[in-house]
C-alpha cells in the first residue's frame, strides 16, 4: 500500500514537471526568439559598422567607435537632452493627477463618469489624437491660436512649428494623455489608505492640508514612486507622438532617442549605429531600474 | 450633513469644468467630422455644426482603402489578442500552479527581460523577421505582439488568487493537466482573462510602431497607418481627417464602454502598461 502510494506520488511529480515545462514553453520560446536573442543581437551589432543594404558580408567590427561617434553626434545628444527635458512631464502629471484623484475619490458625485472622462485620452489611438492636436495647434487657422488672438494675444506662438514651442507643446499633449492613467492608479492607492487614520486626525483637529501632508502623501508614496519610475522609463520610450506630429523637427528641436533610433535604423538603414543607440536606451532603462531599487526603501515611507 | 453635500456639489461642478476642458479635443474632433470643410476653422468655434455634412464625410471616408485598413486592423487585433492571451494563460498556469525544477530561475529570467525596452531589440527583430520572410506580412505583425511578459504577470496574479482545491480534486478524479487547465483553471479566472484580453485588444489596436516598421504594402496597412495615409492623400481636408480619426477611435470606445470596469480594474491592479 505504502509503496504503491509512493510510486503514484513520484509518477505524479514527474508528470507535473513535464506538464510544467510544456505549459511555459510557448511563452519562453517566444521570448527567447523575440526578446532575448534580439537584445543580444543589438549588443553585438552595436560594436559593428554595418549598413543593412550591404548584407551580412558587409559587417565590420568597429569596437567602441559607434559609442564615441554617438557622443560627438550633435543630433543624438540633442535627442538625449530632449528626453531629459521630457522627464518634467512625469512630476507634472503626478501632481495634477494626485489633485484630481483626491477630488474624484472623496469630494465629487459621479466618480465613475470622471474616471472615464480623464481616461479617454489614454485609451484612444495616439495617431488619431495626434492628428487632432495637429489641427488644434495649427499656427494660423487653429482654434487654439484663434482663441488666443480673440482674448488679446497678437502674436501667439506657432506651437508645433516653432523651435521654442514644439517640445513644450508635445509635453502638454503627453501630460494630457497620461493624466487619466495616473488618476486611476492614484485612486486605487488612495482607497488602500486606512480610514481610521483620517478619523484619528479629525479627532486631533487636523485641517485638510495637514491631513494631506501627514497622512495622504506618506501613505500614497509607494504609488507615487511607482508612477515616477514607470513614468520616467515611459518618457524614454516615447515615439508615436513625435513620429506623427513633428518627426523630430523643426530643426531637431523635438527629436528623441527612439525617434533617432528609428530614423537611423529604418530610414538611413545604418543597423550598427542604430544598435548602439538601442544599447544606450537599454542602459538608461537599466540605470533607472537600478536607482529605483536603491532608492525605494529610503524614499517610500509610511 | 447638508453642508458636506454643498461642498461636494461645488467640487463636482469644478471637476466638470476640468473634465470638459480635457474632453474639448474629442468634442472638436467629433464636431469637425460633421462639418463641411469650409466651416472647419470658423471662429468662434461652431461646436454644433451650422451646416451638416456628416453623411457625406463619413461616406467619403468609408469608401476605398479605409474599409480594407479597418478589416486588417480587426483581423490582426483579434488574432493577436487570442494568441497572446492563450500563450500568457498557459505560462501563468505553469508558473503559478505547477512545480518543476528551474521554475523560479525561468521566472526570474522573464522578470529580467521585462526591463528590456522593446525598442532596444527592434533592429535584430526586424533582421530576424526579414530572414524568415515575415516582414510585410500580417503573420509577422501578429507573432511579434503575441508574447507578452505583462500578460503572464497579470494572469499569474489571477491564478494565485484562486484556491488550489478545485484543481487538485479534478486531478485526483483523473483529469490530466490539459483538461484541468481548460475545464477548471481557465473558467476560474474568467474575469481576469476578460480584463487582460480587453487591455491587449486596446494596446494592439493602437500599436503604431510595429506596423510602421513591418508593413510596406499599402493593402496590408492597419488603421493607424491608414488614417495617416488618408491625411496625406487628401492633404488638408480636415473634416475628412477627423471623420477618419473618429472611426479609428470608435471600436475602442465601444470596447471601453462594455469593459470599462475590467479596464479600470486591470489598470489599477499593478499599474499595467504597454
Amino acid at each position: 500500500m505504502k509503496t504503491q502510494k509512493g510510486f503514484l506520488h513520484l509518477n505524479m511529480t514527474r508528470r507535473e514537471q513535464i506538464a510544467g515545462y510544456l505549459f511555459v514553453s510557448p511563452l519562453m520560446l517566444g521570448l527567447f526568439v523575440i526578446t532575448l536573442i534580439p537584445v543580444i543581437g543589438s549588443l553585438l551589432l552595436s560594436f559593428t559598422n554595418w549598413n543593412f543594404v550591404t548584407g551580412i558580408k558587409g559587417i565590420e567590427f568597429a569596437g567602441f567607435a559607434n559609442f564615441v561617434k554617438l557622443f560627438n553626434d550633435d543630433v543624438f545628444m540633442k535627442s538625449l537632452w530632449n528626453n531629459i527635458i521630457f522627464i518634467i512631464t512625469v512630476p507634472a502629471t503626478i501632481v495634477l493627477s494626485l489633485f484630481l484623484a483626491i477630488l474624484i475619490d472623496k469630494y465629487v458625485y459621479l466618480k465613475g463618469m470622471f474616471k472615464v472622462i480623464y481616461f479617454l485620452p489614454y485609451i484612444s489611438s495616439i495617431v488619431a489624437i495626434a492628428m487632432v492636436w495637429q489641427v488644434l495647434f495649427h499656427p494660423s487657422l487653429g482654434p487654439v491660436n484663434n482663441f488666443l488672438i480673440s482674448i488679446g494675444f497678437d502674436n501667439p506662438p506657432r506651437w508645433l512649428a516653432d523651435i521654442d514651442y514644439a517640445l513644450p507643446s508635445l509635453m502638454l499633449i503627453q501630460i494630457w494623455i497620461m493624466t487619466g492613467y495616473n488618476i486611476i492608479i492614484f485612486i486605487a492607492g488612495l482607497q488602500g489608505i486606512p480610514k481610521d487614520l483620517y478619523e484619528a486626525a479629525d479627532i486631533d483637529g487636523a485641517n485638510v492640508w495637514e491631513k494631506f501632508r501627514h497622512i495622504t502623501v506618506p501613505c500614497i508614496s509607494p504609488t507615487t514612486f511607482f508612477l515616477l519610475v514607470t513614468g520616467i522609463i515611459g518618457t524614454f520610450k516615447i515615439f508615436d507622438l513625435i513620429q506623427v506630429l513633428t518627426q523630430g523637427g523643426p530643426a531637431n528641436s523635438t527629436t528623441v532617442i527612439v525617434y533617432e533610433l528609428y530614423d537611423t535604423a529604418f530610414i538611413q538603414l545604418k543597423s550598427g549605429y542604430a544598435s548602439s543607440m538601442a544599447m544606450i536606451l537599454f542602459l538608461i532603462c537599466l540605470l533607472i531600474t537600478g536607482l529605483q531599487m536603491l532608492v525605494q526603501k529610503k524614499w517610500v515611507n509610511y | 450633513m447638508k453642508q458636506i453635500n454643498v461642498t461636494k456639489l461645488i467640487w463636482t461642478c469644478v471637476m466638470a469644468g476640468f473634465g470638459i476642458i480635457s474632453l474639448l479635443p474629442f468634442l472638436w474632433m467629433l464636431s469637425t467630422s460633421f462639418k463641411t470643410e469650409l466651416d472647419v476653422f470658423v471662429f468662434p468655434i461652431e461646436w454644433i455644426p451650422v451646416r451638416w455634412n456628416m453623411i457625406e464625410n463619413y461616406m467619403a471616408v468609408w469608401t476605398g482603402n479605409f474599409v480594407r485598413y479597418y478589416g486588417n486592423s480587426i483581423y490582426i487585433t483579434l488574432a493577436t489578442t487570442a494568441i497572446n492571451v492563450f500563450v500568457c494563460a498557459l505560462a501563468a498556469f505553469g508558473f503559478s500552479k505547477l512545480r518543476f525544477p528551474g521554475r523560479d530561475a525561468m521566472f526570474l529570467l522573464v522578470l529580467a527581460l521585462y526591463m528590456v525596452p522593446p525598442q532596444a531589440s527592434l533592429v535584430p527583430q526586424f533582421l530576424l523577421f526579414n530572414e524568415l520572410n515575415l516582414i510585410d506580412t500580417h503573420l509577422g505583425l501578429i507573432l511579434i505582439n503575441s508574447f507578452s511578459i505583462i500578460g503572464a504577470f497579470m494572469l499569474k496574479q489571477f491564478f494565485m488568487s484562486v484556491n488550489n482545491e478545485y484543481m487538485e480534486s479534478a486531478r485526483i478524479d483523473g483529469a490530466g493537466y490539459v483538461r484541468t487547465f481548460f475545464q477548471i483553471a481557465l473558467p476560474l479566472i474568467r474575469p481576469g482573462l476578460a480584463t487582460y484580453a480587453i487591455l491587449r485588444f486596446i494596446w494592439t489596436w493602437n500599436d503604431y510602431q510595429y506596423p510602421l516598421i513591418f508593413l510596406k504594402t499599402k493593402e496590408l496597412f492597419t488603421i493607424q497607418l491608414g488614417i495617416r495615409l488618408f491625411g496625406d492623400q487628401y492633404g488638408d481636408i480636415y473634416s475628412l481627417m477627423m471623420a477618419g480619426a473618429v472611426s479609428a477611435i470608435l471600436p475602442l470606445l465601444i470596447i471601453f464602454a462594455i469593459g470599462q470596469k475590467q479596464v479600470i480594474e486591470g489598470i489599477s491592479l499593478g499599474g499595467v502598461k504597454g
